[in-house]
């Protein structure tokens, strides 16, 4: 009985040595989670209910700002402009990163080279993506033009367009899915051969391996990038704010959500209406998230 | 036998085929952006474009450096980079080593909090963080680009040093702890040199992120001498509207050191990502 107390007694000693121990490895990101999250994200509710800006306090104001948002014709624009660029360039990206990590995953002379060629626009600083499109994509001297006049194609407005403006920026998208296509390539390889050994006594063609067997054991990477690919989607920001020097044009066919949230907190300094703005989007990728997770039972196969 | 291995040459040319037309598309930003660079006004505005100028303006690049004070900016930039890269690699292999090698009442909560918050949208806590820094009289210096990651502010990273650390044996310290070593130096002697990979990684992704980092700057900087080259590029867009080959120079250089380093630390880099897409 004394002996099992004294062990009780030790334990004891134990545990709150290494809970001490345990608040001191992790102090600074305590304290870190408090000062950048924990505090930002409680004050981020209240502003979102007054009319704070920088330059004054504000007051409290209620429900307002989320009401006045569904009245505001440019906010309910740029809900639809990043939806419409959501739901065209993640599924683009999705499929044309699966093909290309399928190519790449080939034991081919210069593979390694070609694997590299698809990741380095990755690698390219965001400003310096736009300018290069930007002059691409140039109505009267773009290159895009130019090849497209060898076929007979007459010229596209591109960026100048309001109908051809989304368009370009999913392509720009598309340009830089060299991570997706990593990530897809890493599941590739850990897809074990003896499924294709199988598949090949049965006699399976390519066509067969690719969608009974590659695709759904890819399938919880699939899901991974379609997470990473939508959230992303919706956080749009530095490619239409830079490609359009923050206005969105033209006539505002660019002005995406981020971008306008942006605009509203630190160009009319309207902070607490750009906090409910924030928190929308939370709430919308929150719920985005929870569907997906919810219908990924159906189609993610797990090895 | 031959039948099969004609076709596996007939199917190999193929994906050679679509590889090298899609990576053509792919490189061909690159070599516009050289090409066009290297170009005099004249031949920029033609219709339909030409590939090799003729003559070769070498000049454009000069232009390019001396218009903005490109070597300032790029020292700049450079300095929030490795300050980012010194916080992150000394907080969060501390915190990571608590979260997953210490037994401790809390550790679940915290790793839960930890992994909650990176799914919090960044606008969400950029205005709060904003006015806060501005309370602080901070707004206009390099601290908010950079002081979140002394204080392990990166979860991204904690988390991904966190896998690296669980899946070291688990008897591992024990013999130095019977020797008596204090929990700080089993950390620093016996478990961070076994990390040593993973910790170069996260030094690489957040030199890589700071380094091409714009809404960072363009939020917190405000005097033009303190610029970084992403936000002293915008004001190159705006301010010389026209001078696309001085600004294709300029994008190219910016550009460069990335390209650089992702070559010598390729691996690095891949299994990285990999690491957080697959393991994560």
């Amino acid at each position: 009985m004394k002996l099992n107390m004294e062990k009780l007694k030790i334990r004891k000693g134990i545990e709150a040595h290494n809970f001490k121990l345990g608040i001191l490895f992790t102090l600074p990101w305590i304290l870190g989670l408090v000062i950048f999250y924990v505090y930002p994200l409680i004050s981020s509710i209240y502003y979102s209910f007054t009319s704070y800006s920088i330059l004054n306090s504000g007051h409290f104001v209620g429900l307002q700002n989320y009401k006045d948002l569904f009245h505001d014709a440019l906010f309910l624009k740029s809900v639809k402009n990043t939806l419409y660029f959501t739901a065209l360039s993640v599924p683009i990206n999705i499929i044309l990163g699966i093909i290309i990590a399928l190519l790449l995953n080939n034991a081919l002379k210069f593979i390694g080279f070609f694997r590299t060629v698809f990741f380095i626009p990755t690698l390219v600083p965001v400003v310096a993506t736009a300018t290069v499109w930007k002059w691409i994509l140039n109505s009267n001297y773009g290159l895009m033009n130019s090849i497209l006049s060898k076929f007979g194609i007459s010229p596209i407005p591109w960026l100048a367009s309001t109908k051809w403006s989304k368009i370009s920026l999913v392509m720009i998208a598309a340009w830089g899915i060299g991570q997706a296509i990593v990530v897809n390539l890493g599941g590739l390889q850990d897809i074990s051969s003896e499924y294709y050994e199988a598949a090949d006594i049965d006699g399976a063609n390519v066509f067969q391996k690719t969608f009974k067997i590659t695709i759904p054991l890819l399938s919880p990477v699939i899901f991974y990038n379609v997470i990473m690919g939508m959230i992303g989607a919706f956080q749009y920001f530095t490619l239409p704010y830079t490609l359009t020097g923050g206005e969105g044009t033209p006539n505002n066919s660019l002005t995406f959500y981020v971008m306008y949230l942006y605009n509203n907190a630190f160009g009319y300094l309207k902070m607490g209406y750009a906090s409910a703005m924030a928190w929308i989007l939370f709430v919308i990728i929150l719920v985005l998230t929870v569907v997906i997770f919810k219908t990924s039972k159906k189609w993610v196969h797990y090895q | 036998m031959p039948q099969i291995k004609t076709k596996k040459i007939i199917s190999n040319t193929i994906i050679y085929i679509i590889l090298t037309v899609l990576g053509f598309f792919f490189l061909l930003p690159f070599f516009w952006m050289l090409s066009t660079s290297l170009k005099t006004d004249q031949q920029l505005f033609v219709f339909p474009q030409v590939w090799i100028p003729n003559p070769i303006q070498w000049s454009n690049y000069a232009g390019a450096v001396t218009t903005i004070p490109f070597f300032r900016y790029m020292l700049n930039t450079f300095f929030v980079a490795f300050m980012d890269v010194l916080g992150t690699v000394i907080a969060c292999p501390l915190v990571a080593y608590g979260l997953s090698r210490i037994e401790w009442k809390g550790r679940e909560i915290l790793f839960f909090l930890t992994i909650s918050v990176m799914m919090i949208p960044q606008e969400v806590t950029m205005i709060p963080q904003f006015i806060m820094f501005s309370k602080a009289g901070l707004v206009g210096t390099y601290v908010p680009l950079f002081i979140a990651s002394f204080f392990g502010g990166r979860p991204f990273m904690i988390f991904l040093l966190r896998q690296f650390f669980v899946g070291l044996p688990k008897d591992l310290e024990d013999a130095a702890r019977i020797d008596g070593a204090s929990e700080f130096r089993i950390y620093r002697s016996v478990i961070l040199p076994l990390v040593v990979p993973g910790i170069l990684t996260v030094g690489l992704f957040r030199f890589m992120n700071s380094w091409n980092d714009f809404l960072g700057p363009l939020l917190y900087l405000n005097n033009e001498s303190t610029y970084t080259l992403s936000i002293g590029l915008q004001m190159f867009t705006t301010q010389y509207q026209t001078e696309w080959a001085m600004l294709m120079a300029a994008s190219l250089l910016v550009a460069l050191p990335v390209i650089v380093m992702y070559f010598f630390v390729q691996k690095r880099f891949i299994q990285g990502i990999t690491f957080t897409g697959i393991k994560g």
